[in-house]
């Protein structure tokens, strides 16, 4: 893009992030037929791969069981505590452990904290990758957890959909089964097609142990091999975001040049978007799929243009002279192409960074802040994302839905007490944890240390990392120094809960809708096809879920925003 | 109201009252069906749109708030308060800036807060009492019929006066003329008048007698002649008029299942809420702008959803009020929430969708005989025919064919042949030398009985009348042949058609019902061809023919077992298991106890068509309840532009611009939020009793406007109703 805007030169960047922005949706759209389809067939295939016969073999499970709620539940969590303990004990004793480039074994707080990350999908790193992970932690332990963990999120996702599909049943399917044929079959294809993209473009994917390389004015720098193309595509595929490198995807061995960083905002977006196709095929009703598509659409298009508006339009002589607020975004990607994977990256649960969002302007750190405090629904993370908006739209069927004098129900399903309980739980956690966790941190006499800036701008520091880590996004503010126990404990507290807990009440509203009896439609039914209803689902989403955070947002982003 | 075998006669069936269907009279394949009464009075059933076709609100009267204050104050008590956690919220919350007020005396914003905050409270108090307040004038109404009586109760013999309050289940109690009924209890012995006016409030008399479904009778009600031995089927303190004052008391009332979910969810925002608030302060604190209890208090009441909070009882008790307007008792809420939910309507074709009397439509000769003399024919024939079909059979032969209806007594020594249902004929015989002509006998009735009349007397019934009867029968009428015997011989002339008339606006009416999504069943004993041929003249979706009690319980749980809740209205003993499965079971008062305690609803006006009212009146307190709900969190978007930058606006002043309404001050702006928060319960208290205007029409465009009403209208009223307030506020000296 940036060599078309040079060749042109008439090219401003503004038009050529609506280029770049146009060019993503068209990427999208044409993966979303054939990939949703898929993602729905394997979800509801019969067929084993011999590999995943092995895999069941090996770890003892029989993928034909059917599931009821409290089994599905606690394969979910049995897995995922075997796989904090592993990821934990690996980073233990990495300073043991052959081929890691002679980094130590991390502290308990920090190996917690990290363990917990990636287990959540959240991938929140108070670790530096290139100074602290070698090669055996980065690919056996944190490249896994990409994989896995996303694939637990697309699991749970696919349990409540099929709550949905299902009736007078409360079974839920098979979590071994969906964990793996998630893995095998989805996210392990379009992982090896998109890291040879990767490499072609010049990314990095070699066991190269640390090389010291001078620098260009003097003074020496160390660059670190690894497998990172690998690490790269998984991370933004799945959701993860973790990066290689502590610059993330800003590291030109993560993510060369603007080619790149579209292809990787399109990994982030190109899962949970396909997902409500898959929902639509699995509940047999497409039109209701692209209206949870339409409501993700119009909020994550609203917030890019929102984001290119904040970014591009900043007060201020320096802003004026770099054409809007260019500080801590790659030249190589524009205020665009930042814009643009700071929206993706915040709109779903991925956290991957091309830019430093604490540089943002205080709106437009705001919109990255409020991206995550939405619930991360827009497209939201692989799994979470579609689960969080079936959450919301059933609060929104509920609210609005006794508005055409019935009682509310949901692709036939009644929303009953049983059923707003659960969502009311849900949407609960992440604000508690989020809030509790700021307002102690603030209280309490050190944590407040941790910033580097002090007012409206310290205080976004913190409210970004637990934001961030409640609702396992895992990018960073910057600024803040993370590595502390109170925040390696707390965070990785509220991201095991943020993550964990909302599941326990989304699987549970799966059995609780799939042992109803479907309602049949009639001209007196809620339409919730209908573009109404996803202009209402985005009312709902913006009232009760952001106006949640309007006080803290007040004091932080927007007291720094409109100060100007 | 009168049973049907009493009821005078000669009320044309456009009054909408109706007659009795006896229908065994005339037709061999019709089964009985319903035999409904109405009250005298009542002309409801015609129109299809009583009010326009919308269910219309009760009254409600500013007076009411006033009167119902002191209620209002007595439900300040916590223990009734925790019952809505929001409301809860906000008595903590007037309780705790009450003591920071007496803490800091002078400060003129503690004590304006500190009122509002109780204002906001007594309000939502008020609502519910008001509500409350109008189910009492009705139950003192009942309370005066249920005046302790004496009962005579039978043993063996012997006869003893023990109080009401002492019978038991199985006593057997004798009343006569003037005697208050002690209990609930059917006839057991003889027939009575009685006057029901303190439950229905209808004065005419009803008939009670033993046996069949005319048999039960009501605590509280009169015996005005007559004797009858009751025996009492319920326990005293649990009779239909104590659970009629417990209903419209509201004391009996149980959150409904919808309720339930919406408080659940409303707590949970008042959690998210107060946590927001109380994580403020830290926030505060270290911005350098710690804040008041009292500010922090006031923000969190704006916040948590407190209109419905404080309206949502009120709704349901105003619903369930406006059921009892129409004089109809549910026994749960939970089934006035089913009605709004119903996806089938079961309708008794008889009396619900037809007038249940069929009247002659026409005259069809057999060829070589004019109608005129078949209508000569017919009118004499019905002369002595006095159920409404005979009167009917008269009436067409007056205008259709300018035949003066002859008297009795006109035509001297014939002789009359009434209608019995043993002959299921009526006819004249005349002599010869009589007014009308030479000697001959007419007869008409039932199909198989004129022929079997006509062969007797060595006549033949002609192929043409087969035909004529087949088609009559098949168009969904009834066929009554007119025969006739003199010179010529015994002979058919022809055929009276007779046809069940559908009700004016039905058809509109179930038009409406399809596009609100609810099928029509039409429930009947005719045989499938008649049936048909009524289903589609009244535009029902479906029918059931010849139904008979197993059918109509085997069609509803068919229906539910597709997941749909189906109602029905029903009276006879035989169809309370099918009264007790529907998911709304409307008993008619006239029917009998068995009936009325399987159902869940109670018409006491004994009006099937009211279903439909019942089933409008569900949909309307969900759509209430959801627009109040939509409304009162579309408000919070307000309320934090016009708090926040009054809260901080001091250390941040770009704050202030989102201050977008230009409040005076800070005070000024948290001041009118809360106001403006007490202020909308009390103005949305109208709306909440009389329920938001419902007209007939699908989801869709239900939705839209509702949204655009109450969502919309939600997000935009307290920006301009907060800035009136500070507007209002600013003249206050000192504030502005």
């Amino acid at each position: 893009m940036n060599s078309l805007a040079a060749a042109s030169g008439a090219l401003s960047p503004a038009v050529a992030a609506v280029l770049q922005l146009l060019a993503l949706i068209a990427a999208l759209a044409l993966a979303y037929r054939p990939l949703g389809d898929h993602m729905a067939r394997v979800y509801s295939s019969d067929r084993h791969l011999r590999v995943e016969k092995w895999i069941y073999k090996a770890i003892g499970a029989d993928p034909h069981t059917e599931m009821r709620w409290p089994a599905y539940l606690r394969g979910v969590l049995a897995f995922s505590a075997v796989s904090l303990l592993f990821l934990y004990l690996l980073q233990r004793l990495q300073g043991s452990l052959p081929g890691s480039l002679g980094f130590a074994s991390i502290d308990p707080d920090q190996a917690f904290n990290t363990a917990a990350s990636f287990v959540a999908n959240t991938n929140w790193q108070s670790y530096a990758g290139e100074q602290a992970m070698g090669h055996v932690v980065q690919t056996a332990g944190l490249a896994v957890q990409n994989f896995v963990s996303a694939a637990v999120g697309i699991a749970v996702a696919v349990a409540l959909v099929r709550g949905f599909a299902r009736s007078r049943t409360g079974e839920l399917g098979n979590f071994w089964a969906d964990l793996v044929r998630g893995t095998v079959r989805v996210l392990l294809p379009i992982s090896v097609v998109g890291a040879l993209v990767l490499v072609a473009c010049g990314a990095i994917q070699n066991f190269s142990g640390i090389h010291e390389v001078g620098q260009f004015l003097g003074g020496h720098q160390q660059m670190n091999g690894g497998a990172v193309a690998s690490q790269e595509v998984i991370k933004e595929l799945g959701t993860n975001g973790g990066g290689y490198f502590n610059a993330n995807s800003a590291h030109p061995f993560e993510n060369p040049d603007g080619f790149t960083n579209l292809f990787e905002i399109f990994l982030i977006l190109v899962i949970p978007f396909a997902l409500t196709r898959t929902f639509g095929r699995l509940t047999g009703s497409l039109k209701q799929g692209y209206a949870i598509l339409g409501t993700m659409a119009v909020i994550w298009i609203g917030f890019t243009v929102l984001m290119w508006a904040a970014e591009f339009g900043g007060h201020g002589r320096a802003f004026e002279l770099a054409g809007g607020a260019l500080e801590g975004k790659e030249t190589r990607f524009g205020i665009g192409g930042s814009s643009l994977f700071a929206v993706a990256t915040t709109l779903t649960s991925t956290g991957a960074v091309d830019s430093f969002h604490s540089s943002y302007t205080g709106l437009g750190g705001g919109l990255t802040m409020l991206g995550m405090q939405l619930g991360e629904i827009a497209p939201g993370g692989v799994g979470s994302g579609l689960y969080g908006m079936l959450i919301m739209a059933v609060i929104a069927v509920f609210l609005a839905g006794l508005m055409v004098g019935r009682t509310p129900e949901f692709l036939g399903k009644k929303i009953g007490t049983r059923e707003i309980k659960l969502a009311a739980c849900y949407i609960l956690v992440t604000p508690a944890l989020v809030l509790c966790f700021t307002a102690a941190s603030l209280v309490l006499p050190t944590p407040p240390h941790s910033m580097l800036n002090s007012g409206a701008h310290g205080f976004s520091e913190i409210l970004y990392a637990y934001t961030s880590g409640a609702n396992n996004n895992g990018s960073a503010f910057a600024g803040l120094s993370a590595d502390t126990p109170w925040f390696n404990t707390t965070i990785g507290l509220a991201m095991l809960l943020g993550r964990f807990v909302p599941m326990v009440f989304v699987l549970a509203l799966a059995g609780s809708l799939a042992e109803q009896q479907p309602v049949p439609k009639t001209a007196g039914t809620l339409r919730t096809e209908k573009p109404l209803f996803s202009g209402l689902l985005v009312g709902t989403i913006l009232i009760v879920a952001g106006l949640t955070y309007f006080p803290a947002l007040a004091l932080g982003p927007l007291a720094e925003g409109l100060a100007s | 109201m009168t049973t049907g075998t009493k009821r005078p006669t000669g009320t044309p069936p456009s009054s909408g009252a109706q007659a009795p269907t006896p229908s065994e009279k005339h037709e061999d394949d019709a089964m009985s069906t319903v035999t409904q009464d109405r009250a005298p009075h009542q002309d409801a059933p015609a129109p299809a749109h009583p009010e326009g076709g919308r269910v219309g609100g009760g009254l409600f009267d500013p007076k009411q708030l006033l009167r119902s204050l002191p209620d209002a104050f007595r439900k300040l008590d916590p223990r009734v308060m925790i019952k809505s956690p929001v409301m809860f919220v906000v008595l903590v919350g007037s309780v705790l800036t009450t003591v920071l007020a007496l803490l800091h005396p002078g400060a003129w914003f503690g004590w304006a807060i500190t009122a509002w905050l109780w204002l906001t409270t007594l309000f939502a108090n008020l609502a519910e009492a008001v509500a409350e307040g109008r189910g009492k004038a009705q139950a003192d109404t009942l309370r005066k019929a249920k005046t302790d009586t004496v009962a005579r109760r039978l043993t063996g013999t012997t006869e003893e006066s023990v109080p009401g309050t002492d019978l038991r289940i199985g006593d057997l109690v004798v009343c006569e003329a003037g005697d208050v009924i002690p209990g609930d209890g059917d006839v057991v012995e003889g027939v009575a008048s009685v006057d029901e006016s303190a439950i229905t409030g209808e004065s005419a008399p009803v008939i009670r007698e033993s046996g069949g479904d005319r048999s039960a009778v009501t605590g509280g009600t009169k015996v005005l002649s007559d004797r009858i031995v009751i025996k009492i089927t319920t326990k005293p303190g649990e009779t239909f008029i104590d659970r009629m004052i417990n209903l419209v008391e509201g004391a009996a009332r149980q959150k409904t299942p919808n309720e339930i979910a919406l408080n659940i969810l409303l707590a949970s925002l008042t959690i998210v809420f107060l946590l927001a608030v109380v994580t403020l302060q830290p926030f505060a604190v270290y911005a350098g702008a710690e804040q008041s209890m009292i500010v922090l208090t006031a923000l969190l009441v704006c916040l948590i959803p407190t209109t419905i909070g404080a309206l949502l009882s009120a709704i349901g008790i105003a619903g369930m009020d406006r059921l009892v307007q129409r004089n109809v008792l549910a026994m749960s809420g939970r089934a006035v929430e089913a009605a709004g939910d119903v996806s089938t309507l079961l309708l008794d074709k008889t009396g619900t969708i037809t007038y249940g009397n069929r009247r002659a439509a026409e005259f069809v000769p057999v060829p070589g005989v004019t109608e005129t003399a078949l209508a000569d024919a017919a009118q004499l024939s019905s002369l002595a025919d006095e159920t409404p079909e005979g009167r009917s059979v008269i009436d067409l032969a007056e205008e259709k064919y300018g035949l003066a209806a002859r008297q009795q007594n006109q035509l001297t020594g014939a002789e009359w042949i009434e209608f019995t249902a043993q002959t299921r004929m009526s006819g004249v015989d005349l002599p010869a030398d009589g007014a009308a002509g030479p000697a001959r006998k007419v007869r008409k009735g039932a199909t198989a009985s004129v022929a079997a009349w006509v062969a007797e007397r060595g006549g033949t019934v002609a192929a043409d009348v087969d035909r004529i009867a087949t088609a009559i029968a098949e168009a969904g009428g009834t066929p009554l042949p007119v025969a006739v015997d003199d010179a010529e011989g015994a002979r058919v002339l022809g055929v009276i058609h007779l046809k069940d008339v559908v009700k004016d606006g039905m058809r509109e009416r179930f038009d409406e019902l399809r596009r609100m999504g609810i099928k029509t069943i039409m429930i009947t004993g005719d045989n499938p061809l008649t049936a048909k041929a009524i289903a589609a003249e009244a535009g029902v979706d479906d029918f059931l023919a010849e139904a008979t009690p197993e059918d109509k319980m085997a069609l509803i749980k068919r229906e539910q077992a597709g997941g749909k809740l189906v109602a029905m209205t029903g009276d006879g003993t035989n169809d309370a298991p099918a009264l007790a499965q529907a998911d709304v079971g409307v008993a008619m008062n006239t029917g009998t106890s068995a009936a009325k305690e399987a159902g869940n609803m109670v018409d006491l006006d004994s009006d099937p068509t009211k279903l439909i009212e019942i089933v409008e009146i569900g949909k309307q307190l969900l759509i209430t309840r959801g627009a109040l709900t939509t409304f009162s969190i579309a408000n919070d978007v307000a309320k934090y532009f016009a708090i926040i930058p009054a809260m901080f606006a001091v250390v941040y002043p770009g704050l202030n611009k989102l201050n977008i309404m230009g409040l005076t001050s800070p005070q000024s702006a948290i001041l009118s939020a809360v106001i403006f928060n007490a202020l909308v319960i009390v103005a949305l208290v109208p709306l909440a009793l009389k329920g938001v205007r419902y007209r007939p029409m699908s989801a869709d465009r239900m939705l839209r406007r509702n949204l655009a009403l109450y969502g919309l209208g939600g997000l935009i009223t307290p920006f301009v109703g907060i800035k009136l307030i500070d507007l209002l506020l600013t003249l206050i000296p000192g504030i502005g």
